[in-house]
């Protein structure tokens, strides 16, 4: 329940406004709570007088906790393929692994994985759990998510890793639930509390608007996916010493009741999105498609791919896979060039671990360039063309 | 679920906090594309539509909405003692519910909800339910009184997927168009009966409810930080230019 202690209300309003689900009122001088509260708690840290709390009955807990530890990575790998996201969640696992002084492991779900573990050991893990079975040749809910959910029971670690990509979304939610404990989607950040050794895990909401902080503070263990880009791998050292263990599961559990029939690549452009080092992106100042023709040329020279904001999609000047941003992609090149993007924090999300970022915008007062590296206020057409200039001159010296 | 339009809900740079001027409550735009197909599945091969919703009584009206689209009932789980769930306690309250309800085929979720966009309803419920589960269902090919052959949406491209029912599915944007709602829907929308169920109604365990039951907690809420230095290079257009230039070029 929200508490609200009404000696200390001084009926200013900011919870009402601060409420994204227009719960709270301020009636006759005093904040009054309605039906579609949520227990957010955005509120609660918004109230300058602290007359707000939130009344927590605790969970019971599990027993023995401190039974639960090690920090485990889901180390996806799809179509012959370690997923980079399980590189960046060993370099973000090992932080918090020696933080808590334990042991980094990595699990491998697949069939045919020659090599695979070897590589996860190069880039931090400390052991590699293999289950290698041709049920698990292709993805599927059930036989991932019993084949993770059983190591996870037999070997009890008190956190897991896993990337926000498709897979990790679809089959994560399953281990959690089947081992009755808490996960937090697309996360942005991971830390452990000092007092407690607790994961802190924080993710944006409401559409990438504000951001929360989230512990599973009863039960074991605590469960994040993790959104691609974002956390950084360690530099891979073939050196490293680590453990493989083949691990046997029965296979009766593995058979997915759902059939896949075929598994198609296609769009080839998105992989390039992600893991272009140089990203030149427009939006709804281009104007039209010729605007993005523009982006093209530049991005071109640049040996660059072509990324837009959700208007310049919705305009329909550029398809849907190439949107960065909280509905879009997530990219962190070296260089990313934004051209006529205001910078609304949806956007920013998607991109603001660039290494060096350029604004280019007619307004001055536009947010983007508050994580510009680089801004130039200027229009857009007459900037971009002089810029394209200066490279082709570069090219042909 | 009947959520927040996040697309009005902006963060006021000044006072750093929410403001929701003109926030209206919406279906989840996901969810209209799964209420959509389940009509298009009833139209070609008969059954029922039923819609459930858990939320606070406001959420009637958007079931109503739901009716006036081509479903042919509405429940609303509703209870003082859901407050605050997280997908945990979400999917135990949904789960209960739905076991009362009727025996079904197919459960057709949204791929997530556009204020908490963590996408872990769905793939709970069908783990509580015991039944097959698929994640972005973009298309729906083929359809049996047993089987369906559905398209899944992968980060690489797509699957191609034969799924025993009952089963549940998300879907994406993708796998149709909806509809507005017809001048018929209205009417029933108006009459129609709506189903409600509380905790006692659903046999709910307690302690498995609401923010009690709920396995996560927010610490802290805050307003995403920005680097917020502003380096701007000043100057002709072409000064500018040639400034970015020299900062570019070494780099490239
Ligand atoms: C739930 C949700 C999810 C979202 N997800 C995303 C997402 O994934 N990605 C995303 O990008 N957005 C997303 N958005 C939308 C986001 O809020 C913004 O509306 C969008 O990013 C704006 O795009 P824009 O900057 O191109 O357009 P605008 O905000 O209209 O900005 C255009 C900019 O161009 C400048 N300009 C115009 N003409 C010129 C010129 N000739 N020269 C120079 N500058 C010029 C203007 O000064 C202005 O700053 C989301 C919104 C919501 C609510
Ligand atoms: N309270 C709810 N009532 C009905 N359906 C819900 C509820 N919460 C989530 N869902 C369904 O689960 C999907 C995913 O939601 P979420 O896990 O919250 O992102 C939504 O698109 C809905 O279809």
């Amino acid at each position: 329940m929200l508490q609200i202690d009404i000696e200390a209300c001084i009926g200013c309003g900011v919870c009402e406004s601060t409420c994204t689900f227009g719960a709270i009122k301020v009636e006759g001088g005093v904040a009054v709570v309605g039906d579609s509260c949520t227990l957010c708690g955005s509120c609660v840290d918004a109230c300058e007088v602290g007359a707000l709390s939130i009344k927590r009955e605790e969970k019971a807990a599990q027993d023995n906790l401190a039974d639960w530890s090690g920090v485990w990575v889901y180390a996806e790998c799809r179509h012959g393929r370690i997923a980079p996201v399980a590189l960046e969640l060993l370099g973000a696992g090992r932080k918090l692994a020696e933080k808590r002084g334990v042991a980094l492991s990595a699990v491998l779900l697949g069939s045919k994985m020659n090599g695979m573990a070897e590589e996860l050991i190069a880039y931090g893990a400390d052991k590699v759990f293999v289950v290698d079975d041709p049920a698990l040749a292709s993805f599927t809910d059930d036989a991932y998510g019993n084949a993770l959910s059983a190591l996870a029971k037999k070997h009890k670690p008190e956190i897991i890793l896993a990337g926000a990509t498709a897979i990790g979304r679809s089959f994560i939610p399953r281990v959690a639930t089947t081992l009755a404990t808490g996960l937090t989607a697309d996360c942005t950040n991971l830390e452990i509390r000092d007092e407690d050794g607790a994961l802190l895990q924080t993710r944006p909401a409401f559409g990438g608007n504000i951001m929360a902080t989230i512990v599973c503070p009863h039960t074991r263990p605590q469960i994040s996916t993790v959104r691609p880009l974002v956390m950084k791998p360690l530099a891979r050292d073939a050196g490293r010493k680590g453990e493989i263990i083949a691990a046997n599961l029965d296979s009766a559990m593995l058979q997915p009741r759902v059939k896949v029939l075929d598994s198609v690549v296609e769009d080839l452009d998105r992989v390039n999105l992600s893991e272009a080092d140089v990203v030149v992106a427009g939006g709804r100042g281009l104007e039209n498609e010729k605007g993005f023709a523009m982006i093209r040329e530049l991005a071109d020279l640049l040996g660059g791919a072509v990324a837009a904001s959700r208007a310049a999609v919705d305009s329909g000047w550029i398809p849907y896979p190439h949107q960065v941003g909280q509905t879009g992609k997530t990219v962190a090149p070296k260089i990313y060039i934004a051209c006529g993007i205001s910078g609304a924090i949806q956007h920013l999300v998607g991109m603001q671990s660039a290494d060096t970022i350029i604004a280019i915008n007619r307004d001055a007062d536009a947010p983007i360039f508050d994580v510009a590296t680089y801004g130039i206020v200027g229009d857009v057409f007459e900037i971009v063309p002089k810029l394209i200039e200066k490279f082709k001159e570069r090219k042909s010296a | 679920k009947q959520v927040p339009d996040a697309k009005d809900v902006r963060l006021d740079p000044k006072t750093n906090t929410l403001s929701r001027e003109g926030v209206q409550a919406i279906m989840n735009p996901y969810d209209r594309h799964a209420l959509e197909e389940a009509v298009r599945l009833k139209e070609q091969h008969g059954g029922t539509v039923t819609v459930v919703s858990m939320g606070p009584p406001q959420a009637e009206e958007m079931l109503r909405e739901a009716v006036s689209c081509g479903a042919d009932e509405a429940v609303l789980v509703s209870d003082r003692a859901f407050a605050g769930a997280d997908t945990w306690a979400t999917t135990y309250t949904l789960s209960q519910a739905i076991k009362k309800i009727d025996d079904f085929d197919l459960i057709l979720c949204g791929k997530q909800a556009i204020d908490g966009d963590t996408a872990q309803v769905g793939p709970g419920l069908a783990e509580r339910l015991d039944i097959p589960f698929v994640a972005y269902v973009r298309k729906i090919t083929d359809c049996t009184a047993n089987t369906i052959r559905a398209e899944r949406l992968m980060d690489d491209g797509y699957d191609l997927l034969e799924i025993p029912l009952p089963a549940l599915f998300t879907v994406v944007k993708e796998i149709n168009e909806p509809r507005i709602p017809s001048l018929k829907g209205k009417m029933k929308a108006k009459k129609i009966d709506i189903t409600k169920m509380t905790a006692a109604d659903i046999e709910a365990d307690p302690e498995q409810l609401g923010l009690k039951g709920s396995t996560t907690q927010v610490v802290k809420v805050f307003s995403p930080e920005l680097k917020g230095e502003r380096a701007m290079l000043g100057g002709t257009a072409d000064e500018q230019v040639a400034q970015l230039y020299e900062k570019l070029s070494p780099l490239l």
